[in-house]
This record gives structure tokens, sequence and C-alpha cells, in this order.
């Protein structure tokens, strides 16, 4: 399996891959390169220009300002995993981020490109959603910052156009009283998930609030769960997981059908609002 | 488990110093995989050489109407463009038959496609240019005009009379078809207090070897001779089969096997892209390499075990199993692949279900159907994991319904361990099996109380432990009777030339073949223990039909105890040609010598009388010193073939333990074990890997591995993505053990064990499935692989 | 056709100069262009592990990096794994276990156990060998031979026995 060919163009910094990408309407970025070489490879895709954007420096770094953690889009998985300002002050990835793929593959794979590509059945778009993120992309116009809540639109659609770079994630750093939960259910270690939930939430007295559920797995992209998460903040689980039959329109595929997944996400929910019952 | 040093045996069963029988010495071949510099035919690079990819046709069933080639032909790098037309002018089409197989029936397969394509992935023309991307590129050139058929993809309704058949010329779509009956089975079925009666679906699926198929074919017209590099099993089938297809004579074929990225039966069958790469070769004068890539294998690569399976058994109160039925039908591809047929499966299928009991009350039925999806034949185990999962599955049915422990049913009917030999209800002829011994010895090894108390435990605390098990018998050593009879130009022998060099190291060619399960080692413990030298100085050559004695290679787990006896035979046959040429020399007694670590000395005493180096020094240097008329002859070879049974039957168990989460249908293997009785061991750390690495695979298909097919005959899950094998995190440790039967028909005793751990994994783990679920009233599950969909269906939660 | 790019990389400690097209993927460069065909190919889609190579001291895909993202970079395979004698006690512990049988798959297997025990703070656990050959595809071993002989080496590496 070749990839048809295509030309190839090392950006020297941000500006000159929105150029790049300016000159080509098909051109795409290459990053980290583990989702987009495979679809290279089957020809999947077939793009005439590949503009790499390993060279920025810049988009590699893990920082914390004004209350964020910013995390560059060029971060690899493997070193958002080491990362000690990631495991305290984004925890929720830090627990998503090891069930992402294998360890080759998170070395080089990124934290912008696994947003970028936004599979239904990834693991940071929905830890993305459940954190109220914001996701800076950078385009002819210049940066802007896209609310995580406005950047997922459909299944492999984002709010990033053909001559834009994702550059950075903010996650707000947690309060004291937040609280995470984490779990997602694959038939092999480092598979993507069959169903997949991230959910964030603020501890209020005895009770929940500002519950967050994101899914993965069950859709065309990671779908919160409104009338769950009212459910949760109410204190009634079985509700919860009842309101998955109406928020939930999981697929049928050669993995499980449509009535497994939606049973499956019933399960994780519980396991998940268990979790956010206990202080991180 | 850790790494536990070899013992060198201070009694030899087979009474040679120093013997390497049964001493788990490392493999003299492991250097150069572990330093990368292995040669395995995706590594070969010929001068001129080329690559050549073919178009494959995106619909199962279709007529070729017209194949636009010309804008391909001009495409940067093409050295040509061909056509199944044009090919069938250079290799004549086969058919995959057998006359054993009574009425077994097929149409001719072309080594391209030329008038039809029968299954999603069918090669349709083929591109050959000097780099494989160049080859892909030029495809994309290439326009096939189709017009769609009716796809036949529901071997249920392959039969009706309203069903399309894909082959017209034979009538209808039934490839073979069998019954057996044996005894009394109505009556028996009558005589039941208790009667089990389902159905066992088996999911298609595949090899899926790490080395994808390759092959590479050079055709020297100066010396009108066929060189294949190729990752076969069988090198001297597929020389004759090449030479017989190409009309060449044998002679001017030579077939070389060096390293195989793993086979399990995958690489021993005939496919039309490799036979279309030979031909290219001979038709373009130069160098052709094909590898298949991993999109192309999971397409063409044989499938196997797409079965359903009708069964019942029925059983006495007191729990005498009184009769077996079953009626099989599988649906395999449009054609039954070559030369070994695609009938052997179901065959296998009706010869060994309830092959372990004494039961002699059976009927079956096996249908096999032609179907238009990828073809399918004989992968590791062949037939044995449905037999034995068919089998088993009934037997514990059966126990659960009367309320018998498990193995004790087993217990009151496996055949006796001092009954043989024997006959199956099947037919199939035991010489020695030990049924009852590794009955009972699997119970002790497992603690099989101490589980049952603590699955009692746990299941108060709804936690859902299964104990599952799996008694069966595994073919090995397979005489003619296998293929031979049926007119198959498959060698049921094996032979081993030794030959002494000049400096007193041992060379040793075989017929058999190594594919990683350590062939190379096994022979070269035979020959250095026959003979009589430290390991390290026997060499062994395997794969080359120019340089080997004509024999079978490796398949139906036949290498050591085949070509081990050659080897054997060929070692002892040098030592006493040796030990004469050192009597000359010495004025000795060649009755009173021996030849002990290298070299030669008195039998009685161990007394060193001359070195190995020092004789092949003055026979081969010296000859003027030996006396006159004496000539010595430092090469010998032997043959061996079994004669005295059809196959050396093994016979083993197995059991599972494991943990069903009965919120997800997720399934956690906590631990397998299995005894075995494969008789003489060679080598006890080869064979267990075996066993382990044949487990696994039947892991796989109890939980994860399914080709899925829709109804219009398309692959649903042809990558490495969503076709799931078993990966490191989710397998058990395994236990292994033996039990020793050795087999009289050779001297070394030893039959295969390469299938046995295939043969009893899944029947093992869907029964210890069903074991964690009864006590919930969940319906048994009889399908395999048993995803998550699968249990909570049973559990009633969707 | 597109134009190829010129790349200067280290491998296996030996400069190499090269123009490389562009689609070209690092294991087929290795494995076509330098006749290093130790690292092989069993998927080209990520997922089997039979590529893995080191990049820049890291473990990657080779099917999944491009020849031409290697400019300046130091690339070791496992041929210079193997000569260098880094490894020399996961290859002898591989044998003395047959932790593997065909082969096909060992190369990839031994530098992912290699980085695993560089990276590891004391010897990590059978579960956690496991989790870290997620990735890596054996169809002959079943695995329990691999994690035993790296098991033992990562014990041996701690010292001697307390």
């Amino acid at each position: 399996m070749k990839p048809a060919p295509f030309a190839y163009a090392k950006a020297r910094s941000l500006d000159h891959a929105v150029t790049l990408l300016d000159g080509a309407p098909d051109a795409r970025v290459l990053a980290g390169g583990q989702s987009l070489v495979p679809a290279l490879n089957m020809r999947l895709s077939t793009p005439s220009l590949l503009v790499d954007i390993n060279g920025l420096p810049e988009l590699g770094e893990v920082s914390r300002r004004d209350g964020h953690i910013e995390i560059g889009a060029l971060v690899r998985h493997a070193q958002a995993e080491r990362s000690a300002a990631v495991a305290q002050l984004a925890p929720l990835l830090a627990r998503a981020i090891p069930h992402i793929a294998h360890p080759a593959i998170r070395n080089r794979g990124t934290i912008g490109g696994s947003i970028a590509l936004a599979d239904p059945a990834a693991e940071l778009p929905a830890c993305l959603l459940a954190l109220r993120a914001e996701i800076e992309v950078t385009g002819r116009a210049g940066a802007r910052t896209v609310p995580a809540d406005d950047f997922f639109k459909g299944l492999f659609e984002t709010a990033l156009g053909p001559g834009d770079v994702l550059s950075a994630i903010r996650v707000p750093v947690p309060r004291s009283d937040a609280r995470f939960g984490f779990a997602e259910l694959a038939r092999r270690h480092g598979d993507y998930a069959l169903v997949g939930l991230a959910a964030a939430a603020t501890a209020d007295g005895g009770r929940l609030a500002d519950v967050r559920l994101a899914f993965f797995g069950v859709g065309d992209r990671p779908t919160r769960t409104r009338r769950a998460e009212a459910a949760l903040e109410a204190g009634d689980r079985d509700a919860a997981v009842a309101a998955l039959q109406h928020d939930l329109s999981p697929h049928t595929d050669v993995h499980a059908s449509a009535a497994t997944r939606r049973h499956l996400a019933g399960v994780l929910l519980r396991r998940v609002a268990a979790q956010l019952d206990s202080p991180i | 488990m850790k790494i536990t040093p070899d013992v060198a045996p201070s009694v030899s069963a087979l009474d040679r110093p120093n013997s390497y029988i049964g001493r788990s010495v490392p493999r003299p071949n492991l250097a150069r995989l572990t330093q990368g510099r292995a040669q395995y035919v995706s590594d070969i690079t010929l001068p001129r050489m080329a690559h050549v990819v073919f178009v494959r046709s995106p619909h199962a069933h279709a007529r070729i109407s017209n194949i636009e080639t010309t804008a391909a032909k001009q495409a940067e790098g093409v050295i040509a463009v061909v056509t199944g037309a044009e090919l069938a002018k250079v290799m004549t089409p086969w058919v995959g038959v057998l006359t054993h197989l009574k009425g077994i029936k097929s149409a001719p397969q072309y080594p391209i496609a030329v008038e039809r394509a029968c299954w999603q992935g069918e090669a349709v023309c083929a591109v050959v240019a000097r780099t494989r991307a160049l080859a892909e590129d030029a495809c994309e050139l290439i326009e096939v005009t189709y017009e769609q058929l009716t796809p036949v993809t529901d071997a249920e309704t392959a039969l009706d009379p309203a069903t399309q058949v894909i082959h017209p010329d034979l009538g209808d779509n039934l490839t073979f078809e069998r019954k057996h009956e044996a005894g009394a089975p109505d009556q028996g079925f009558a005589q039941a207090d208790a009667i089990v009666e389902t159905t066992f679906r088996f999911g298609r699926h595949t090899g899926v070897t790490n080395e994808p198929r390759a092959t590479v074919a050079d055709w020297n017209p100066g010396e009108q001779r066929l060189t294949v590099y190729q990752g076969t099993q069988a090198p001297h089938m597929m020389q004759n089969l090449f030479a017989k297809h190409l009309g060449l004579e044998e002679h001017q074929v030579r077939v070389l096997t060096k390293d195989v990225g793993g086979s399990f039966g995958i690489k021993v069958h005939t496919y039309a892209d490799e036979m279309a790469t030979v031909a290219l070769a001979k038709l373009l004068r130069r160098p052709i390499k094909f590898v298949a890539d991993r999109l192309e294998s999971f397409v063409t690569d044989i499938h196997a075990r797409d079965h359903r399976v009708k069964a019942k058994i029925g059983v006495t109160r007191d729990g005498t199993i009184t009769a077996f039925e079953i009626d099989d039908l599988t649906g395999i591809g449009p054609y039954s692949v070559y030369p070994r047929t695609s009938g052997i499966e179901a065959n296998q299928v009706v010869n060994l279900v309830g092959g372990p009991y004494l039961c002699p009350n059976y009927r079956a039925r096996a249908r096999v159907v032609f179907q238009n999806k990828n073809v399918m034949c004989q992968y590791r185990a062949v037939g044995h994991p449905i037999a034995t999962s068919v089998t088993e599955g009934l037997v514990e049915l059966a126990a659960a319904q009367i309320g018998m422990d498990p193995l004790e049913l087993r217990r009151r009917n496996l055949i006796p361990d001092d009954a043989y030999p024997a006959t199956g209800a099947s037919g199939i002829k035991f010489e020695a099996l030990s049924h009852h011994a590794c009955l009972a010895h699997i119970d002790s090894m497992m603690n099989y109380a101490g589980l049952r108390a603590e699955q009692a435990r746990l299941r108060e605390r709804s936690v859902r432990r299964g104990i599952g098990f799996a008694s069966f018998i595994e073919v090995t050593n397979p005489s003619a009777a296998f293929y031979g009879v049926g007119g198959a130009r498959i060698a049921a022998q094996d032979g081993a030339t030794v030959r002494l060099d000049a400096t007193g190291a041992l060379f040793c060619a075989t017929g058999v073949t190594e594919q990683g399960q350590g062939t190379e080692a096994v022979i070269a413990q035979c020959v250095a223990t026959a003979f009589g030298v430290p390991l390290e100085r026997v060499r062994v050559l395997t794969g080359d039909t120019d340089n080997v004695p004509y024999g079978g290679g490796t398949w139906a787990s036949r290498a050591a105890g085949i070509g081990g006896e050659a080897a054997w035979q060929a070692g002892k046959s040098l030592r006493a040609n040796v030990l004469t040429a050192a009597a000359s020399i010495l004025q000795a007694d060649p009755s009173k010598l021996d030849i002990s670590n290298g070299v030669i000395v008195d039998a009685d005493s161990g007394r060193e009388r001359i070195g190995l180096d020092e004789v092949a020094r003055i026979v081969y240097f010296r000859p003027d010193t030996l006396p006159p008329g004496f000539q010595a002859e430092m090469v010998a070879t032997r043959h061996y073939v079994p004669r005295g049974y059809p196959f050396a039957f093994t016979n083993g168990i197995q059991a599972s333990y494991l943990e069903v989460d009965t919120d997800t249908g997720f399934i956690k293997l906590l631990k397998h074990w299995c005894v075995e009785d494969c008789g003489t061991v060679i080598n006890p750390q080869l064979v267990d890997e075996q066993i382990r690495g044949g487990i696994v695979q039947g892991i796989g298909a109890a939980l994860f591995e399914h080709c899925v097919y829709d109804e219009r005959g398309q692959l649903l899950n042809g990558t490495m993505a969503d076709y799931l094998v078993p990966m490191a995190p989710e397998m058990p440790d395994i236990e292994v053990s033996h039990v020793v039967t050795p087999t009289a028909d050779s001297e070394l005793g030893a039959k295969g064990a390469g299938e046995a751990g295939t043969a009893g994994a899944s029947g093992a783990i869907m029964n210890a499935v069903n074991d964690a679920l009864r006590p919930l009233g969940a319906a048994p599950i009889t399908e395999i692989p048993m995803t998550p969909d699968v249990v909570l269906r049973a559990l009633n939660k969707i | 056709m597109t134009d190829r790019v010129r790349v200067a990389l280290t491998v296996n400690g030996e400069r190499v100069d090269a123009e490389v097209e562009p689609r070209q993927n690092l294991v087929d460069f290795l494995r076509e262009e330098l006749q290093l065909t130790g690292s092989h190919v069993g998927c080209e889609h990520g997922v089997c592990g039979a590529c893995t190579v080191r990049v820049d001291g890291t473990i990657v895909r080779g099917c999944l990096m491009l020849a031409v993202q290697c400019d300046g970079a130091s690339v070791e395979s496992i041929e210079g794994l193997s000569d260098s004698g880094d490894i020399a006690d996961l290859q002898a512990a591989f044998c003395e276990r047959n932790a593997l049988q065909c082969g096909f798959c060992t190369p990839g297997v031994l530098l992912t156990a290699q980085e695993l025990l560089m990276r590891s703070d004391g010897a990590p656990s059978r579960d956690q060998i496991r989790e870290h050959l997620s990735g890596n595809y054996c169809r002959c071993t079943g695995y329990q031979a691999i994690v035993d002989a790296i098991e033992a080496v990562a014990l041996a590496r701690q010292g001697p026995a307390r």
C-alpha cells in the first residue's frame, strides 16, 4: 500500500505553514502522521502537498498562562503523558492519554493532531468537551479561539478550514472542587473505544453541579448528553442512564451493535458517576 | 515463569550417550533472527527485478466485459500490463479436487481471472513495474468494465433451486458432501435420558501471518530454469505444480525457502496471484516480486472455519453418552483450493467429532458449498477446532443437563487408556492414547477443586468466573491416506541426508521445512544424538528442492515425527558407515566402537580412540592408507513414512479459567492449561511454545477474529484495525504439561504437536463462558467469536 | 512524479545522504535504499509494530514516518542496536527462552522492550510488560515467552538479587 505521489514542504514558521496551505487547497498538515500516513498508504487521502509542521518548536510547549494550561499542538502524546504540569493541571487528559494506541504511536502522535482529526472514537476530543477547553486556530486571518463546544461539527469535521493550522489547546486550571471521571471500553488495550466517557463536574455540597458528560464512540463526534447531565445533577443515576435513550444515537458496526453501545454507555455512566463522587 | 535452564537427561529413553532427545536446547538459527539478519522472501532483491501489483475486483461476482490498459501501459516505470486471457497462454488452470473425497467437484481456476471475477479481491489484471509504488499508480489508470452478477453469499440457501449457481457447468453449488453412520444412533437417542440439541456457529477467520505472502520468481532463459523464492511450507509440492502448469520438467524448477515470517497453513496452498507471479517471470524473462500488502492479504489469504453445525448428544442419567449426531454446513469460496481441496476441513470435522469417546453411535453429514467470498482451505488444526468445540460443547451442556460435573462425565466416557488399539466411531484408528492420564493430570495441575471453591465464593459477590474443558485428539504424522491416495503429488514420506565434512562436522539436508516452530533444531537434535556429536557440530539445510531429499515439507504436524525419524535413521546409518571406516583405520571391530561427543570411543569403556576430524582427514585426503577394496561412504540418506497407522493421533485436554463482566459482556481470561501427549518429546521448550502459540490462535477465534461479510460478498473488516488479532495484554499465562505415550511406528516414538493448542482452546473457552453464565439462567452461547454483542444478548441485556 | 528531496541523516551511526521521494516511508527507505532488511513491513497501517525503529532516541513506526521527515535525524534499526551490544542481554534471553519463532516481529519487539526497560523505574511487572507490548503483534509465540524473557532481563538489569 504505497501512497499516491505528493509534494512535500517543511514549514519554517506558523505563518509559513499557513502560506503553504493557502497555495494548495488540497494540502494536508503533517504533524505526528499517525493517522494521516495510514490514510495516505491506503490512498484514502491523496493530497498534492504535505505541509510538515514538525519543525516548529514553539508549538511543542506545555505552559501555564492566565488560569489555563496551554498545550501546544505539536506536544506528543508521550510528552504529555510524562508531563508533571499536565498531570497536575489537566488530570482528565492525563487519565485519557495512556489509552491512546501504543507507545510507539504516542511517541509521534500529537495532541493537536488528535483534536484536528476528531475521530469519533478518540479520547481527547471528548475530554476537551468535558473540560470546556478552547482551541487556538491559526489561519490566513491570524489566530482565533474556538470553544470546544463549537469545534466538533460532524464526522471528521471540525471548525478548521482548509488553510488553518490548529496551534494550541487551552484547558482551564481545575478549581479545588473540580471532579473528573474517565472510562472507556475497548476490546484490546489501545484500540479505538467501543464506547467511552470523559466527564467533569463541580462538587456542590453532597451533590454534583455543572456536570459535563462527553461520550465518544457513540456518534459521529464526541457527544454531550444534556438530559443525563441534568439527572446526575439531581442525584439520580438511574434517570441519567435512562436519559441516554434520548441523548444518544449510537451506530452499529462490525465491533458492536447500536444496542450494545447504548447499553455500554449506561454502564460507563454509572462507573464514571461513581468517580465523580470522589475527590481527585 | 522465568527462564529455566535446559537439563540434560541422565538416562535417555533411546539409549544414546549425550542424548539431545528430551532437551530444551536453544535453536541454532535464532541469532540471525534476533539480529535482524534473517532472509525472508520479502527481503530478497535480484538484478532487474520488477514488482507486480494486481488490480482486484471490487465485486463479489461480476463478468469482466473489458479491461482498458492503454494508459497504464504508458505510465512511468511500467514494464507490462497483463490480463487473465494473456496469462492463460503461459500457464494452465487447475482444479482443486482429489479422488478420495468422493464426488468433490470444482471449476478450473486461472492465475488471473479470465471471464469472471468470483470474489471481492480476486485479481483481474497484473501490472508489472520497476517499483511497487509505480505499479500501484499505474493500476489506478486501468479501467475494468464489470457486469455485476448476483453474488451467492448465504451458505444456508446456496443449494436452493432459486439460488444462482456460480459455475453452471457444475450443476449446483455443492462442492462436496459426506455422510457417515456408525452403530445405531437412533437407538442411542431413544435410550438417552437427556438430549441436548443445538446449533454451533463458527466465524470465518484467517491466519494473518506477520510476514504477508511473498514470492520472487526468476526464469532464466539461458538455463531454461525457473527459480522461485517462496515462503511455502511444501517446496517440492510447489516445484511440481509450477512445472506442471508451465509445461516444464520438474528438474527445471527450483524452489527455495529460507526464513518464513509465519505460516500456520496459510502458505501451504496454491494462490492464483503467486502462480501469476511465476507465470509473469517466464513471460517477461526477468525476476518478478510479489508481496501481498495487508489489505490484499485479508481478501486473498485463505480463510477458514466458516461452519454452521447442528449437533445433538444423547446421555443417560448415570452419565453414559449414547449417541452423537452432526449436520455441518460450510461455505467456502468459489473454487476448491488447489491441490489439497477445500473439502478436507469438513471431512475432518466428520472424522473427529466424538473422537475421544467410547460412544459407538454416530451419524454425521457434512456439506461444503461454494460462495462468492474469498477461498477457504486448511489452516492450523484443520477441522479440529470445529469438531472439538462441537463435541466438548455438547459434553458440557449434557453434563449440566444431568447435573454431573463435566470432568466426571468425561471420566465415564473417554476411551480407557488401556483399551488400545481402538477404532473410533468415525472409523479413525488409534494406536494408543492417554485421555484419562491427561485428565487426571490437569485436574491436579490446575487445582480444579480449589478453583471450583473460589468460583463459588466469588459468585456470592456476583463475580462470574467460569471453568471450561476440552478433551481433544489431534491428527499428526499423516501417511499417504491424507492426500496421496487422492491423487495429489504431496509426499507423505520424507528424507534426510547426513554427511560428515572434512573437519568432522555434520551437514544434514532435510525435506521438512522451518517456519519458526524449530524444525532446524529438532532435526539437528535427532542427527546429533543418533550420530554422536555436540549439537553445535550439526548444520541443517531446509527448503531447497535442488539440495534436499524429496519430501513433503512441514504441515499436519509431521516435521518432528516424520522428518525427525528420517534424520534419526540417517544419523544412525552414517554412524555405522563412520564406525566401519574408523574400525578399518584402527584395525578394530566396529561393533565394539561408538561415537560420543564427536570422538570415536570404545563402546564399553568410553576410552577415546580417534577423533572424527582425523577419520575425515584420512578418508578424504589419505585413502591410500585404507585397506584395499575398502571404500568409505561418509554420506547416508534415509527416508521414512509411517506405515502402521494412517495418522499418529495424539490427545490432550485443555482448561480455561475466566471471568465474565456481566455488565459489559467483556471476557477476561485468567489462566489456561493444557496437558498433551505427543509421544516422545524431542525438545520440550519448543513443543510447549507450539502449544502456547496454538492456544492463542484458538483464543483469537473464540473471542476476537471474524472475517465479516455482508450479503453482497463485501468483506467489511479487512484491515488490522477492524480485524482483531490477539495482542499481549489480553492473553493469559498458559501452563503446559505432558503425558508421554510414544508411537511404536517409529524408533523415536515422536508424534506431532504443532496444532494441539488450536484444536482445543476455543472449545474450552466457550465451555468456560457458559459455565460462568449458567447460574444466571443465560442461554448457552454456541457461537464464536464471543463478542460483547453475543454475551449481552445471551444475558438478555440487549 | 514529484520532486525528490535531499536528506542527510545518520543511520546506525553512519552518515547517509540521499534523494528521496516524499512518499517513501522510513522503513521502505531503510529496506530498499540501504538494504537494512532487519526492520519488517507487516501492515503499513501502524498496527503490527514489525517496522518499529528508533528515531532520535525514541521508538516509532517506520511505516508511519516519511524518509523526508528524517533529515537531520539519527535513526537506529535492529542491526545497529544489535551491533552496538546494547540489547545483547535481551537477545540472549530471547534465544534461551525461545521468545521468538518465525522472528518477523522480533526486531520490533526487541526495540520496544529496550525502550520499556530504559524508561522504567525498577523492573516492570508482567502486566506492565504486556501493556507496553500492546502494539507489537506476534502470531507465533502467544506472548508468554516474550514476557518471560523481558521480565528476566528486567530483573537482571536491576543488579544482583537483594
